[in-house]
């Protein structure tokens, strides 16, 4: 389980973050919507111990993630993270992308990493894309190059940032569709996404972020379809 | 015919052979030592502060600025003075290393910093450590597009080389030059000397570009 407990991160003078309190159980999807600045990639950046925050405290799987004594690269194989930004490494083949990890990280033998590499290339529909150079990939493939790559690696939860905003709108779906399937098999995910529809369908909740604080959390159909709060109401009649 | 001068003959083959294999030492040498003394400093550059940036800026730039037979000359005449004086190669080779490094040190710099800040991201995200990130990602990364200007930077050191003369080395145009004197057949000499410049730069070139070609994933 994920759990922030009024977390505050400030970027200089600029506090994007005012108390922040979020638990997210195992098994569960939560959506996170808001506009742009609101905080919310930044959360996904203070769980994953990316960025450092001021005051507070994020747990994960009960280990405090800020914490000195704890090691960061450790906790980051139990959260998956997926960017806006494709970010396949241009320099490996498809399968080399998602075995890396496996294989330097979690010291596996070659074969062994390339085995569970293939197995999640497969998962996302790109069992015929080895051999690959990433770049000669359309972004929506890249983008589920992205998901299997730190699928690999096992981890308990998955953190996802907006990632279907660089994609070109025909090639969303395919995105979404990857993701919902991994919220049907039971992974525990944070979706900061633009995608309403995704958001009321695929996840538990719905988390609304306005300006570095949760204004609205909720059942997902609910939040979206009867906000309660007027900021809420606000915003999302401006992205409908 | 004037008995003070003699005609290029094959005897002399061995001294030009002297000469070129010289000219081959010391490039490679700088060459080498260049490049890892500037992949390390672009390295540094690239990761630290403004602070440490200015002052490794300025060192580099002297070094850039000046010109290498006016730091040959100095260096090897400093080095004298203070009562150590160095053999011309190792005295060029030292020059022409540091020479090297600071055109090096910027290459790689700009290769370094092209790795996106987000790229990097995504591999610590996957539980990479810092040093897994640089070897894995920023390295091969950043070394592939550099590959353009490193090639042109090494084909200058292979030129600039002949400079080192001016401090006794015996490098190729160095005994070209006292082959003249005492031939006094310039042209032939001279033609020959540029031919094999070209020989050893356009493989090297053209090689670089096939590899770039080859890389251009």
């Amino acid at each position: 389980m994920i759990s922030v407990q009024n977390v505050h991160k400030s970027f200089g003078d600029l506090e994007v973050l005012k108390g922040v309190s979020l638990d997210v159980p195992n098994g569960e999807v939560v959506s996170v919507i808001g506009g742009s600045g609101s905080g919310k990639s930044t959360l996904l950046y203070c769980i994953n111990a990316i960025e450092s925050i001021n005051s507070g405290k994020i747990l994960v799987n009960d280990i405090d993630v800020h914490s000195k004594a704890t090691n960061k690269d450790k906790l980051r194989q139990k959260l998956g993270m997926v960017f806006q930004q494709f970010n396949a490494f241009p320099h490996m083949t498809v399968l080399e992308n998602a075995a890396l990890a496996p294989r330097i990280v979690k010291k596996m033998s070659r074969d062994e990493a390339m085995e569970i590499a293939k197995k999640e290339l497969e998962h996302v529909g790109l069992g015929d894309k080895f051999d690959v150079y990433p770049t000669r990939m359309s972004g929506g493939q890249q983008q589920r190059l992205a998901i299997a790559r730190a699928l690999a690696m096992k981890p308990d939860f998955m953190l996802l940032d907006e990632v279907t905003s660089a994609l070109d709108p025909e090639l969303v779906g395919e995105v979404l569709e990857t993701l919902r399937l991994l919220a049907e098999e039971g992974m525990t995910m944070i979706c900061v996404t633009h995608e309403m529809g995704f958001a009321r369908d695929v996840s538990d909740r719905v988390a609304y972020f306005h300006q570095g604080v949760i204004a609205e959390i909720g059942e997902a159909r609910q939040v979206i379809n009867e906000p309660q709060n007027e900021l809420t109401q606000k915003f999302l009649s401006k992205v409908r | 015919m004037n008995s003070l001068f003699t005609p290029l003959s094959w005897d002399d083959t061995g001294y030009i052979l002297t000469g070129i294999w010289n000219t081959i030492t010391i490039s490679v040498v700088a060459i080498v030592v260049g490049t890892l003394l500037g992949m390390v400093i672009g390295f540094a550059r690239a990761e630290s502060n403004r602070a440490v940036n200015v002052l490794f800026g300025g060192v580099l730039d002297v070094l850039r600025s000046v010109p290498l037979i006016i730091q040959l000359v100095l260096f090897s005449t400093f080095v004298g003075a203070i009562g150590y004086p160095l053999d011309p190669f190792v005295a060029g080779s030292i020059v022409l290393s540091l020479y090297t490094m600071a055109f090096m040190s910027e290459v790689f710099r700009g290769g370094f910093e092209s790795v996106s800040q987000s790229m990097q991201t995504a591999a610590r995200s996957l539980g990479m450590t810092y040093w897994q990130t640089i070897y894995h990602i920023r390295f091969p990364i950043g070394l592939r597009a550099v590959l353009p200007s490193w090639l042109g930077v090494a084909l200058s050191v292979i030129k600039d080389s002949a400079l080192v003369s001016v401090i006794g080395y015996m490098e190729l145009l160095r005994t070209s030059e006292q082959l003249i004197g005492r031939t006094q057949q310039p042209l032939t000499i001279l033609i020959g000397v540029g031919i094999f410049y070209f020989i050893i730069s356009y493989p090297l070139s053209h090689y670089g570009r096939s590899l770039e070609r080859k890389m251009a994933i």
